[in-house]
């Protein structure tokens, strides 16, 4: 299958320039390299610029009402487990009015592919912070700067104890295609933050790590099973050091340090997927400026299996009506205690 | 006699809603029509033997029974709390307050049996009598036959050899109490026995002790000394010949659900959270795996129905339940179907509002926001079952509704509904009117749009996920009628607009006309909806007036303003302060409605109805 052949005949109405163009050209990408056809791939979205695409794939689609597109889904897939289920998500759709949704998919572990479109701003709206805005960020509804305390996407997810987590980049087609492709290999709640910009509202949120000239330095890019390397050069690693105390705290050292990590997305303890995906967070939660911190971890940062809600679901009504002396409403009628009259 | 009310009540560890589940099930069982209320204190556990833990169970058996009834015949006081309960109704914790008749649970001639052992002066004090006669205190009237019972002894004594501990000895006294109403209106002992080894059949060591004090309260009534007659009543001969079974709302509402599921050929989806009083309803079909039903014990009542819409996108037969907060937190969901055009089922069991207002009280003030509280243009459809027993009936009906008309039915029942019994005659599925649901037609594959819909009956075409050549995009947005794709055109809006209004008011030509109960040639009319028809019924009766009951509100019955202007006096009675009225006056121009209202998160008294028509 093509990419072609999962475009809609809708006009793409994103802002000229805006990241979203380049997410839903490597979502179309995505599914085709996956190969489930289109009628059988159902994609849910809330309100938001992220939840108009839909309009633009040429599968089965359902723009709904803000914040609930994961509770929507997850009713999708638990009554259909057998279709592939895609939501389309924002900072302000998943993590503000949909938190509650948002968790509970993820600690069910709901074999759905969450695609968050993180732009740390309320575009549709025209410009508000949003529950991802660094503090002090000054907006149309925080003209003094916020006061409030931001989410890291990655935190919440893991401490919702969820399966998969990837990060890409709205100027890095191959790796947000590669972790598409992941998300949807893995059987569960896969959460994939992409970092988009928005052109209007917060023009360069993410240019810090996105420019291409500093983008080698600080961003590293996972890759199952390989050593953490990074930089232009690719010279310098990740390994843990234990000298600082009762807690081991991630450290860049050579390449050829025999102490670099290799990375492993299974392992099911969240450790230090955790500590990898908060590297270099707190420049975009304004807790911290300059650049001599880690590199911001991109790719698949946590791969686990565990059975999904709907496979549980699924598996249990099959044990129950196995062994269930009725199996329909004649028969079920005849379990009462009845008289005749 | 042609019916007779019994009340049990004690403390709310006494096991009264057991005794008078059993009780009624073994009436039921003989041939009589029953009509149960429990009524229990919000409280899981109040404090053992005071008056905010008594919790009571009132059972109307014999023939032509259409409520609980107004006052017992029977009552059965298993302490000093419950007496006083009883006695003084809503007064009860008015210091000083004595017995007044409109007031008091039961008649002016009724036999009230006590636990003598469980007036000690602790329980005196714990019920905050003044003085150590609390007959004389709630000045009873010596038409009242007290029958003084040592209940708590005789069950001590008859379980002195079952090795069974203090504890547990004590928990039986319930089923004492059950041998002596059982003797008092002639209860064949085998059946209720049937009944206690099918209830311990996980726990079989305590079918024995139940069992002998079931026997002994039976055979002490029976040989000893008690000085009352057994009571006789008609068995009914109203009633249908067919299989029967006693069945509580909210069981019946999950069973149609079920049964409306395999008509249609879906697979039936609830979403839900739990919320007083409709948590039955998800707890049945969370048990109903075997019928392959589908429970998403959601994270809040948003999701429930959100998950609800999911499934019914997904082509399910989609349901979600709750009660009145909850309906308002669904309510922008609700309206995604509506825009959406899909089905969707939304059982509102009403409590007691506004806010956490009275959740185990019944009350009928969710109408006018199950109709119009939503943002928009909103239409829904909108259902009422009348009965514990045609709660079955009318879910069934919600589905039907839902799958035909892809539009979301919101059913309402209430805690009266949901908690009391009724005699259910048992249908085959066959029996069940059929199911169509409003699939699209297989050659519109590869030029469907989801705003497809039938010319005639405005209804949308449903294509779901798995369809191949179906693919589309569904919206809460505005889609334009032609395309089915976004549109802000104002023409357009009005158009769907119309579209959806006109999809749910031509519901109208598929549900039953109106009918007039009673005696239709009086000139006065009783208006009623929903959980009253009992009561209503009962008061046409006794007033030899007709009565207009409405289970269809939204959309009305299409007869409804023919029927209605015959009358001279119309008088719309409901649980609310008028909700209904305001509707009917609204869709019939110029109609004269008198209201009778009753708001005290209990069902009508037939007595007080007859009274205020009357005058």
């Amino acid at each position: 299958m093509e990419a072609q052949d999962f475009k809609s005949d809708q006009y793409v109405r994103f802002c000229p320039g805006c990241g979203d163009h380049a997410i839903t050209m490597a979502l179309q990408k995505a599914m085709a390299q996956i190969g489930i056809p289109t009628h059988q791939t159902v994609v849910i979205s809330g309100i938001g610029c992220s939840s108009r695409m839909p309009h633009y794939l040429n599968t089965y689609g359902f723009n709904t009402i803000h914040g609930r597109g994961a509770a929507i889904a997850t009713g999708v897939k638990t009554s259909h487990p057998e279709l592939n289920v895609w939501q389309m998500t924002g900072d302000g759709d998943c993590l503000a009015i949909g938190g509650n949704h948002f968790i509970h998919s993820l600690r069910r572990n709901v074999d759905l592919n969450i695609c968050l479109f993180n732009n740390r701003i309320y575009g549709l709206t025209k410009g508000q912070y949003s529950p991802t805005s660094p503090k002090g960020f000054v907006s149309k509804s925080s003209p003094f700067g916020t006061v409030e305390r931001p989410f890291i996407p990655a935190e919440l997810v893991m401490g919702a104890r969820g399966t998969f987590f990837a990060r890409t980049l709205d100027v890095d087609m191959p790796t947000t295609v590669k972790c598409m492709v992941e998300a949807n290999n893995h059987k569960g709640a896969s959460v994939i933050e992409c970092l988009v910009n928005c052109v209007i509202f917060n023009n360069g949120t993410h240019a810090w790590i996105a420019d291409r000239e500093t983008r080698a330095e600080r961003t590293i890019l996972l890759h199952q099973g390989e050593k953490m390397i990074f930089g232009k050069d690719l010279n310098k690693g990740l390994a843990l050091d234990y000298s600082s105390g009762m807690f081991p705290k991630l450290i860049i050292v050579p390449a050829n340090d025999e102490r670099v990590l290799t990375h492993d997305a299974t392992t099911a303890d969240p450790t230090l997927h955790r500590m990898l995906a908060l590297m270099g967070q707190k420049h975009f939660t304004g807790e911290q400026t300059g650049d001599d911190t880690l590199p911001v971890a991109l790719g698949v940062i946590r791969n686990v299996e565990e059975e999904t809600y709907n496979d549980a679901v699924n598996r249990q009504i099959d044990e129950v009506r196995a062994k269930a002396k009725a199996h329909c409403f004649d028969e079920l009628t005849q379990t009462l205690e009845q008289w005749a009259m | 006699m042609q019916n007779v009310v019994v009340r049990f009540c004690g403390d709310s560890g006494d096991g009264m809603q057991l005794t008078g589940n059993m009780f009624s099930s073994l009436s039921a069982i003989l041939g009589y029509e029953i009509s149960t209320l429990p009524d229990f204190p919000a409280e899981i556990r109040a404090p053992q033997g005071t008056l905010g833990g008594v919790s009571g169970f009132q059972v109307n058996l014999g023939s032509g029974v259409y409520t609980p009834g107004d006052r017992a015949d029977v009552i059965v006081a298993m302490n000093a709390a419950a007496l006083k309960v009883c006695t003084l109704g809503s007064k009860f914790n008015h210091p000083g307050a004595k017995y007044n008749a409109n007031e008091s649970m039961f008649k002016r001639d009724a036999i009230i049996i006590v636990d003598t052992d469980s007036f000690t002066a602790k329980d005196l004090e714990k019920a905050l009598y003044k003085t150590d006669n609390p007959f004389e205190e709630l000045a009873i009237p010596e038409s009242v036959q007290i029958v003084p019972v040592a209940v708590t002894t005789l069950t001590k004594e008859s379980l002195k050899d079952s090795g069974l501990d203090n504890k547990s000895i004590l928990k039986s006294r319930n089923m004492l109490a059950l041998g002596i109403v059982c003797w008092l209106f002639n209860r064949p002992i085998d059946r209720a026995i049937e009944f206690l080894e099918d209830k311990f059949k996980k726990k079989p060591a305590l079918i024995a002790p139940n069992v002998k004090v079931l026997t002994d309260g039976f055979n002490y009534a029976n040989n000893l000394h008690l000085n009352i007659n057994t009571v006789n009543i008609e068995k009914s001969d109203e009633l249908e010949h067919g299989t029967y079974t006693a069945i509580a709302g909210n069981k019946a509402t999950a069973w149609g659900l079920i049964a409306a599921a395999e008509k249609a050929g879906k697979q039936l989806f609830l979403g839900s959270y739990p919320i007083t009083p409709a948590t039955d309803i998800m707890q049945e079909l969370a048990a109903r795996k075997d019928m392959g039903v589908m429970v998403v014990q959601a994270e809040d009542e948003i999701s429930g129905v959100c998950t609800a819409v999911g499934a019914a996108f997904a082509g399910d037969l989609a349901v979600t339940s709750t009660s009145g907060p909850g309906l308002s937190l669904k309510s922008e969901a609700v309206g995604l179907a509506v825009m959406a055009e899909l089905p969707l089922v939304v059982i509102d069991v009403q409590r007691g509002g506004p806010s956490t207002g009275l959740p185990t009280k019944t009350e009928q003030t969710d109408l006018l926001q199950a109709i119009y509280g939503r943002n928009g243009e909103c239409p829904a459809v909108v259902i009422a079952a009348s009965t514990s027993a045609n709660c079955f009936k009318f879910a069934y009906e919600a589905a039907r509704l839902a799958l035909e008309n892809m539009t979301p039915v919101i059913l309402l029942t209430d805690t009266y509904l949901a908690n009391g019994t009724g005699l259910w005659r048992i249908p085959k599925l066959s029996e069940l009117p059929p199911i169509c649901p409003a699939s699209v037609p297989a050659e519109a594959a590869g030029h469907y749009n989801p705003a497809m819909r039938d010319p005639e009956t405005k209804v949308r075409y449903w294509a779901t996920p798995g369809m191949k050549g179906f693919e589309h995009r569904n919206i809460g947005l505005e889609r334009d009628a032609e395309k089915g794709t976004i549109s802000t055109n104002p023409e357009n809006h009005e158009l769907m607009v119309l579209n959806r209004q006109q999809k749910v008011e031509q519901v109208a030509e598929r549900i039953p006309l109106l009918n007039v109960q009673g005696n239709p040639e009086s000139d006065t009319l009783l208006v009623g909806w929903g959980s009253t028809e009992g009561h209503l019924m009962a008061a046409a009766r006794q007033l030899n007036c007709a009565l207009a009951h409405f289970n269809y509100i939204h959309p009305l019955p299409a007869n409804t303003k023919e029927v209605l202007l015959k009358y001279k006096r119309i008088v719309v009675c409901e649980l609310n302060t008028g909700q209904f009225a305001d509707y009917l006056r609204s869709k019939i121009e110029g109609i004269r409605l008198e209201q009778y209202n009753e708001i005290m998160g209990q069902p009508f008294s037939v007595e007080r109805i007859v009274s205020q028509i009357k005058k």
